[in-house]
């Protein structure tokens, strides 16, 4: 096993090696800062308006694929091994690249402050080739806010543009990037700083291991979407930074017959194919977690290790029997995942342990799903309250359930009282679900704050468990998006 | 009597072309503030609050650990400041560095100056204030009971009786709703960049609409006289009029570090600080009783806008007022009484924001509409046509007869494209079998008027260049905020010229070039500098046919300028040529222009006048479906017919249209303000406040352009403003949901509030059961 000090990736079609980059270098502060690259702007510093998005070439099982993150809160060390690529690179000397002639012909820009992040999230989407749908335009690029617009032209510019195959300069040479990027991977451990002020990026899942435990104190670091915010909102110092996306192993997503395996630093990107098979809803809240850019980031282990009680996948997770695996050292230990949350802010975690994998049951013959997320907006919102339901049945009868909720305590949490309020009960006699929905009041005294009032949240809860029972007992459409979909 | 409208065949004006930085854009070279290059030394500001209080004295303000901060040079409080220590755009009282006493949550107290922003910002949060909290007045309620000084004093439009009017009446309603505020999120965040020059000069680069009035303030503060201060803006990351008279602070701060410190300066918001510290559009409280007649028509209209204004005057009083002139949206009131109370709150001081009040007094009058529609069992668009302008009157509650009324015929022809008879049935027929899902349909109308109503800023000034090669320099008063502004008048001065729109090279907005500006604000932009931009091209023009036409012995009325040559009964030339030889004969290639707004007048005491040239016009039809389980809702379809006037750039214009209109929806559904009781302000990040993204837009999104004969006044080449109107388009969503959520009980009044977040809706649907 190799120990490399420096920070490798590809831009340009040449290689940057970084060795003194401070461990909480933003990799838009990068551009901006240390290399005057200005094209990728600024816009909210967390994330959440997609001005700053570059995209990030890596293989994936071999294949180069090109994915949009916010530069503003990913760090430095995670381009190790990646191919950096932004606005500032596309056009070809006075020969604009296709998604930019796009936007240009359709008015795409008004302030042009957002523009660049738009030009990057497209390019990305015409990297994948094909030819979107609207709505998959718009769910690519959630993640993009532009107030001046109304989005209606860059969306016909995606259209325009991003209608067949990739040819342009990376698709031509995707092969020499796919040889660099390989090379790139030499499978050692990076270690940048001193023992007291580091960013490591082990490659070892046996390295990653006994570092965290030899670092208690050290910040784990998965996609940054959350611990980003750590650095350019509460302005933590953060000097030791272990990043888990090194760890192949960790990467993989496996799925049997019965159920599905995450490793940690699975990102949602990747873990959403397999996830998806699951149930429509699953793949649905994935669609509509967090953005593209947050989702080619972020992962689902590190949404549950960070312990929120607004997180979209824990209630999902929950409902439907997930185990979670930690690892401390060379010790492995599993809990159901509701044990995980322990109180506000604290979990089932030593310091040095690490959320290891995450095994979610898939359903039985016998077992309906559902699964909602209410937010103020549609798509890249936080939850103000996440439902997940699993009835198992017995006929036309529910034998027995698992509902969990995210944003009705202070952890994602089991509705104890209601589970047991809604066994026996029959989805033909909607009189029998009283109980049921108002047991949901004994097991939940949620909290008001920005996004929803208590009385809302209670209200909702009790409107979702009734329409997951309607949808179950065989209702029509009972959802306003699907409503939309079929009006378009 | 308007001038008889020939159509004028244009080469340039009226065409579709890109906006000028488009390719800038899209390539991230378009340079903003911050990606200037740093001129060297320089040093960065950022501002201090204190983190807990909101109302009261600073009992100790301990700065030591800030400026013993790494990276900190300087830490500057009130006493620091030379001049006036003011930022207020009219009526005074926005301290630079709040002195002794603090009036809000976020209110500046200190700023660091470092060697980087991070160091900066960092230092920022390390100061120890205690603030003698005293119990803040968050809400129009606190404001009414604590019954603290109005930030100005009330004001009402009065026409006849309308108590008696309301009280003889066959129907009657009184009551009471809210509208929220809305943030503006412009991408790029508030910025200035401040370089001192010799004799105590400064130069301050700063994102603002209004150039003339940082000049004037940041003279003020370092006392001296406005000719040493230079404000330069050649683009914005938006605006929406959140930089209209809300960038001076900053600009402030930066000029004097740069002053005190002998060294550029730059200040540049983050983003939550740009949400906390700058003010937003106003909320509203509206209380309200109307009469109305068995078919619909009103009778009398006595309302109260109740607005938070923010601790501070800043432009609330011309906002109130804006607000009051578009309580009639389109419709006659026979009597009314329009009022408003311009209410203190200790929350920051709200400002102007695209529509500057007009939104909130349409809706007002929309949901009158609604709710008449209700009460008489009628269909909501008949009673809107009832109560149209012309149908029984044609003068407004402020004494301007609507001359142009051309509301009935663009509801007509979009009641027809929109399909609107045969979409209400199939609605009804939607709602009679879906128990959950239920859909609203509403077809609005905008009357908009476009002017300032401070009369004087009704002006704007041009300069041109012409260069002995034919190339032209343009620059004019108004500021590029993405509206395509600067667009729009190199088409007009390339129209005038005869030489094609990339021949005219467009420069930033300074001070020092065009002096004494308006903001751009108020629609006015293209209205007003256009014009003046049009007056400088005329005069080089002149000279050049005096020139020419004595040359070739033609008369000057047989000069022609098209397709970059000047043409004149057998001669032509190029135009660089002429240019080249009007030079050699020593005549002027340079010329300033100069416009102001004709016919226009307002008595503010007698409240009578006509305060708008003109009116813009507009309608929109909306469709949605709520989830009565949850609230959630989806808007369905968007159809949309806009009068531009004839448009100077459709391409442009369209853009305007859809813009506005989504911002408005998104002012009325997803984005809702909230403050805690303690006066902070908890929504302050793109993560909790929530502007409309791609997918909210619908599917179904159909806009058009009004076919217009050209604007009845005599505008710059009969174009209409079109950067506020459209905004008030997104009113239609909101009285959809309302409509939906009045079929679940037919003859009931939904209690909805703007924002209709699923919150507000699953409230009014609990409500109706």
């Amino acid at each position: 096993m190799t120990t490399r000090a420096s920070i490798r990736f590809l831009r340009r079609a040449r290689i940057v090696e970084l060795s003194h980059v401070p461990s909480m270098r933003s990799v838009l502060d990068w551009l901006r800062l240390d290399e005057r690259a200005r094209g990728t702007k600024e816009g909210c510093n967390e994330g959440d308006c997609g001005a700053c998005t570059v995209a990030l070439g890596s293989l994936k099982n071999g294949k180069l694929v090109y994915e949009p993150v916010n530069a503003c809160i990913i760090l430095v060390g995670q381009l190790d091994g990646k191919e950096l690529v932004t606005v500032d690179d596309l056009a070809d000397g006075d020969v604009l690249h296709p998604v930019q002639q796009a936007l240009v012909d359709t008015h795409g820009s008004q302030c042009g402050f957002c523009t660049p992040g738009f030009v990057m999230s497209l390019f990305t989407l015409y990297q994948q080739g094909g030819a979107p749908t609207r709505d998959e335009i718009a769910t690519h690029i959630a993640g993009n806010l532009c107030r001046c617009t109304g989005y209606r032209p860059i969306i016909e510019a995606a259209q325009l543009s991003c209608s067949g195959k990739a040819a342009d300069r990376w698709a031509k040479a995707a092969r020499e990037a796919t040889r660099q990027l390989a090379a790139l991977d030499d499978g050692a451990d990076v270690f940048v700083g001193t023992p007291e002020s580091f960013i490591a990026r082990p490659a070892q899942a046996v390295t990653l291991a006994r570092l965290a435990a030899e670092n208690p104190d050290a910040t784990i670091v998965s996609g940054a979407t959350d611990v980003g915010l750590w650095i350019t909102k509460q302005m933590r110092q953060l000097p030791k930074i272990i990043l888990t996306g090194g760890v192949k192993e960790l990467h993989a997503v496996k799925s049997d017959k019965d159920r599905i395996s995450l490793g940690a630093a699975a990102t949602y990107a990747e873990a959403t194919p397999a996830l998806s098979t699951i149930d429509a809803d699953v793949a649905e809240v994935l669609r509509r977690l967090g953005s593209t850019q947050v989702r080619a980031s972020g992962t689902v282990g590190g949404n549950i290790a960070n312990g929120s009680p607004i997180g979209d996948m824990p209630p999902m997770l929950i409902a439907l029997g997930a185990t979670l695996t930690l690892r401390h050292g060379d010790t492995e230990r599993s809990l159901p995942l509701e044990s995980f949350f322990i109180a506000y802010g604290r979990q089932d975690r030593k310091p040095g342990e690490l959320v290891w994998h995450i095994d979610v049951p898939k359903l039985k013959r016998n077992e309906a799903f559902r699964a909602y997320k209410i937010s103020k907006r549609f798509d890249q919102d936080i939850s103000a309250v996440m439902a997940g339901f699993k009835f198992t049945l017995d006929g036309r009868t529910i034998s027995s359930a698992r509902i969990a909720f995210g944003g009705m305590a202070a952890t994602p949490k089991r509705g104890a009282a209601t589970e047991v309020a809604l066994q026996g009960v029959s989805l033909d006699q909607p009189a029998s679900w009283a109980a049921a929905i108002d047991a949901l009041a004994k097991d939940f005294q949620p909290i008001s704050d920005m996004r929803a009032s208590a009385a809302y949240r209670i209200d909702v809860a009790q409107g979702l468990l009734k329409k997951a029972l309607m949808e179950v007992a065989g209702a029509g459409n009972t959802r306003v998006l699907a409503n939309r979909k079929a009006v378009a | 009597m308007a001038v008889a409208r020939r159509r004028i065949e244009t080469k340039t004006v009226g065409k579709t072309l890109a906006h000028d930085s488009a390719p800038l854009h899209v390539q991230g070279s378009a340079t903003y503030i911050d990606d200037m290059r740093e001129p060297e030394g320089l040093v960065h500001v950022y501002p201090g609050f204190a983190r807990d209080g909101a109302l009261g004295k600073i009992k100790a303000l301990d700065l030591s650990a800030v400026k013993s901060a790494p990276g900190v040079i300087a830490v500057l409080t009130a006493k620091d400041i030379p001049g006036l220590n003011d930022c207020a755009p009219v009526f005074g009282g926005d301290p630079i560095l709040a002195d002794g006493r603090i009036m809000f949550h976020g209110q500046v107290i200190f700023a660091v100056v470092a060697d980087t922003r991070e160091a900066a910002r960092r230092a920022a949060k390390l100061a120890k204030i205690e603030i003698a909290a005293e119990k803040p007045a968050v809400t129009v309620e606190d404001a009414l009971a604590a019954k603290t000084k109005d930030v100005g004093d009330p004001y009402q439009f009065l026409r006849r009786d309308p108590a008696k009017a309301i009280a003889s009446a066959k129907n009657g309603v009184s009551e009471s709703f809210r509208i929220g505020g809305q943030e503006h999120f412009y991408l790029e965040g508030q910025v200035s960049l401040a370089v001192p020059e010799e004799h105590g000069a400064v130069t301050v680069h700063c994102s603002t609409q209004h150039p003339s009035e940082v000049q004037h303030l940041v003279a003020h503060m370092l006392h001296v006289q406005a000719s040493m201060v230079t404000v330069e803006c050649r683009r914005m990351g938006g605006a929406f009029g959140g930089k209209e008279s809300q960038a001076a602070q900053w600009a402030c701060l930066a000029a004097l570090a740069a002053r005190l410190l002998g060294c550029p300066a730059k200040c540049r918001l983050d983003r939550d600080e740009d949400m906390m510290l700058t003010g937003k559009r106003h909320d509203f409280r509206v209380d309200y009783t109307a009469g109305f007649d068995g078919k619909g028509r009103v009778t009398g209209v006595d309302v109260d806008f109740l607005a938070r204004c923010g601790y501070s005057a800043d432009l609330s009083n011309a906002i109130c007022d804006r607000t009051m002139f578009h309580a009639d949206n389109a419709y006659f009131y026979p009597a009314a009484r329009i009022a408003t109370r311009r209410l203190c709150t200790n929350t920051v001081s709200n400002t102007a924001f695209r529509g500057f009040g007009g939104p909130q007094g349409m809706l007002f009058a929309e949901r009158l509409m609604e709710v008449i529609a209700i009460r008489t069992g009628q269909d909501p668009l008949d009673v809107r046509k009832a109560n149209l302008y012309g149908v029984k009157g044609s003068v407004t509650p402020y004494g301007m007869k609507v001359e142009d009324n051309i509301a009935p015929e663009i509801i007509e022809e979009i009641e027809t494209s929109s399909d609107y008879r045969a979409r209400r049935k199939k609605i009804a027929r939607f709602n009679a079998k879906n128990a959950v899902l239920k859909k609203g349909l509403s077809l609005t109308p905008v009357k908009f008027g476009i002017s300032f109503t401070l009369t004087y800023l009704n002006q704007a000034g041009a300069l041109v260049h012409v260069y002995t090669d034919g190339s032209v320099h343009l620059n004019h008063g108004g500021t590029e905020m993405g509206q395509g502004l600067y667009t729009k008048v190199a088409q007009v001065v390339a129209e005038e010229f005869g030489i094609a729109a990339a021949q005219v090279r467009i420069t930033a907005t300074t001070t020092g070039k065009v002096p004494n500006t308006s903001a751009t604000a108020a629609s006015s932009g293209a209205d007003l500098n256009g014009m003046a931009a049009k007056a400088a091209a005329a005069t080089i023009k002149n000279r050049l046919i005096a020139f020419v036409a004595k040359q070739w012995k033609v008369p000057k009325s047989r000069i022609r300028f098209e397709g970059g040559r000047v043409l004149g009964g057998k001669h032509a030339i190029a135009f660089g040529d002429l240019a080249k030889q009007a030079h050699a004969a020593r005549i002027s290639l340079s010329s300033t222009g100069y416009y102001a707004t004709p016919k226009i007048h307002w008595d503010r005491p007698k409240a009578k006048g006509r305060p708008f040239f003109y009116f813009a016009y507009g309608a929109s039809c909306s469709e949605v479906t709520i989830d009565t389980l949850t609230g959630e809702m989806t808007v369905d379809r968007v159809d949309i017919l806009h009068d531009v006037g004839r448009s100077l750039n459709p391409g442009l214009d369209i853009g305007q249209v859809e813009g506005g209109f989504v911002q408005g929806m998104g002012w009325l559904t997803t984005e809702e303000l909230v403050f805690d009781e303690q006066g902070r302000l908890r929504t302050h990040a793109p993560s909790t406040y929530k502007i409309p993204c791609a997918s909210d837009v619908p599917a179904d999104f159909r806009v058009k352009l009004f076919e217009s004969k050209g604007n009845k006044e005599d505008t710059i080449y009969r174009s209409k403003a079109v950067g506020e109107p459209p905004l008030m388009l997104g009113n239609s969503v909101w009285t959809a949901i309302f409509d939906a959520i009045a079929s679940i009980k037919p003859g009931d009044i939904p209690k909805l509030d703007a924002p209709a977040t699923p919150e507000a809706i699953l409230r009014a649907v609990n409500g109706m059961q």
